[in-house]
């Protein structure tokens, strides 16, 4: 190995500085041309490279734009769109504590979105059965927040009227969940494939045997969560977004009698509906007759 | 050595290096102690290359540690053991909160409000990482640099069969992008490195599955393979230069001893960052004993391989109870 010297092979080409008082002692002037070249070069190929970094990070911005007007459905508690997307970190605490795996962070398809979470409610929706909002606990920056700073603005229409009322603790000294705004709304988008309005009644596991989503059942255990699929139904008139709603007075059924006696029924969405989805989860329609749309607002009863 | 702090910063932050403007007596005497003997100084040079042993020590540890800080949070949350949960980015260890200070800058910058949360956890890695050195973060912890680490490998193996050449940036580029990626928050609102992060991507990734993010990693060390030899950590990666900031105050640091050096210069060789060992360069160390400058990633490559120990781990104030 030979021994290095101030030109030595290994020495990274960086030594400029180095070079000018060499070049004066009378060397050669060529070599110094090389070198001023080669800086020449070495800055094109630096300014090319970082603007194309910048521009690869700005063109995350090309997604947000494109779902501006379907965003994703955010956990509970979560900031307006742009505030969210600035202020989560993408560390997916809130994926963690989720007891059913209802929040999924965004992938580099999401943009700004990548890792950020997201709820895809006809796979999993949030049924709330960690009865305090976790994801929210867990949140390091006031992403997910019960109560926003007095700086962000509440939209018209995302406020709930109250506390909204968890069935599932309907029986507990404090019953209510700590959301002041909600997530979505739901809305019946297919009322002419809904079951329900057509008279129809539903047997079996609301999804199919192979539907991996889960969902707590007070009947069967509080404090765990099982398989949609393990637990089928058995309604002479499907009802299953309404009775399957974790939250109280957010959507009801109105049925209508028939001169034959036969009965129809039609969801109606009410003032409390959180945006949770798993009205959106459960029905057994393929695709699903009711969606939840996301930073949807109240606007009186459809 | 007056100066050679500051020097070191600009150092850190693009600038070339330079010639010592001054040079201790004693560090004189050595420098010229070497020009003169130039057999017997040959002769002992071969005699340590002779009886150094081919060692990992540091690089081994290091593994190690990067693999098992994963390895936590990954099974974290797989095995519900609830010890670090979160990812890279931001994460609790047994409940305290950790964040880490580049995603905590670019989220302040860009929601402009700071949550306690965030500040304590912001502020606790602060404290961590300047206590263990700084850029310690990227060789020790940061998944990015063990995949591009071995990715480097083949990269040298190409350079030697003279495949692919090395092309290098300006290592100011990093300097502007930081600031840039910085403004950019603050404009758009959004945390457009974050995006990018291969760091984050990777951390996510062991933790919550496969995405199609690592698509763009996969990308960077292509461009790392074919073009240039650890280019997203040389050139582009802001992290380390936050964290670099945060090692200008950290004892934990390399010393570079001028007395057992034979200048062969394997040392820059190993070295993701060589611009901090141009002191090993012959008549270049301003003293006898040199700590390295704070954008030395800690990785100890340059311990393992020096094979007179010329270079040392040390913390400052604590070398006489090591």
């Amino acid at each position: 190995m030979s021994q290095e010297t101030e030109s030595g092979p290994a020495v990274p080409a960086e030594s400029d500085a180095a070079a000018a008082p060499r070049a004066k002692k009378g060397g050669a002037a060529p070599r110094s041309n090389a070198r001023a070249l080669e800086a020449r070069r070495r800055f094109i190929r630096t300014a090319v490279m970082s603007t194309g970094v910048v521009g690869a990070g700005l063109a995350g911005y090309l997604p947000v734009a494109a779902q501006a007007d379907n965003p994703r459905l955010r956990p509970p508690g979560a900031l307006d769109e742009n505030d969210f997307l600035s202020s989560c970190i993408k560390c997916g605490q809130c994926v963690q504590v989720c007891p059913v795996e209802a929040i999924v962070l965004g992938d580099i398809t999401d943009g700004f979105g990548l890792g950020v979470p997201h709820i895809d409610s006809r796979k999993q929706a949030c049924d709330f059965s960690c009865d305090a909002v976790q994801c929210i606990l867990a949140c390091p920056t006031g992403s997910l927040v019960y109560r926003k700073p007095d700086f962000l603005k509440i939209r018209p229409g995302a406020e709930l009227a109250h506390k909204p009322v968890l069935k599932a603790k309907a029986n507990d000294p404090e019953p209510t969940l700590n959301l002041i705004e909600r997530a979505g709304l739901a809305r019946l988008s297919r009322p002419e494939a809904c079951l329900a309005t057509q008279g129809k009644g539903f047997k079996g596991p609301a999804r199919g045997a192979d539907f991996t989503g889960q969902m707590r059942y007070m009947d069967v255990d509080r404090w765990a969560p099982i398989p949609v699929a393990d637990h089928p139904y058995e309604r002479d008139l499907c009802d299953l977004c309404v009775t399957e709603c974790p939250i109280q007075d957010a959507i009801r059924l109105e049925v209508t009698e028939a001169a034959d006696g036969s009965k129809r029924g039609i969801p109606v969405v009410m003032e409390q509906c959180v945006g949770c989805g798993v009205c959106e989860m459960i029905c057994p329609v393929e695709p699903t007759a009711i969606v939840v749309d996301s930073r949807a607002v109240w606007e009186g009863e459809a | 050595m007056k100066g050679r702090f500051l020097e070191q910063i600009m150092l850190m932050l693009g600038q070339a290096p330079k010639k010592p403007v001054e040079i201790t007596p004693e560090a004189q005497k050595i420098h010229k102690m070497k020009r003169l003997t130039k057999d017997d100084f040959e002769a002992m040079k071969q005699h340590v290359r002779d009886h150094a042993l081919e060692k990992n020590t540091w690089r081994n540890r290091r593994w190690t540690v990067l693999i098992l800080v994963n390895i936590l949070f990954t099974f974290s949350f797989w095995l519900d053991i609830q010890i670090l949960e979160g990812a890279l980015t931001a994460s609790r260890f047994v409940g305290f909160h950790l964040i880490d200070l580049n995603s905590a800058l670019q989220v302040m910058l860009a929601h402009k409000h700071i949550i306690v949360n965030l500040f304590i956890g912001t502020a606790t890695v602060f404290l961590l990482w300047a206590a263990l050195g700084g850029r310690s973060f990227c060789s020790w912890v940061c998944p990015y640099h063990l995949v591009a680490e071995l990715f480097e490998k083949l990269h040298l193996k190409l350079v030697a069969k003279k495949l692919v050449t090395d092309h290098e940036f300006h290592r100011g580029a990093r300097t502007v992008m930081w600031v840039l990626f910085s403004l950019l928050a603050i404009v758009t609102g959004f945390t457009v490195f974050e995006t990018l992060s291969p760091t984050g991507i990777l951390s996510r990734a062991l933790i919550y599955g496969p995405s199609l993010a690592l698509g763009w990693v996969a990308l960077l060390l292509v461009f790392e393979v074919v073009y240039s030899r650890r280019a997203w950590c040389r050139y582009v990666c802001p992290i380390g230069l936050t964290y670099g900031a945060v090692g200008v105050i950290s004892p934990v640091r390399v010393v570079y001893d001028l007395n057992h050096c034979f200048h062969e210069g394997d040392c820059r060789k190993v070295c993701l960052v060589p611009h901090v060992l141009e002191v090993v360069i012959k008549g270049r160390s301003p003293d006898v004993k040199v700590p390295i400058g704070p954008d030395c990633t800690r990785c100890g490559l340059c311990v393992d391989t020096c094979p007179s120990g010329a270079l040392k781990f040390e913390v400052k104030g604590l070398n006489k109870l090591l």
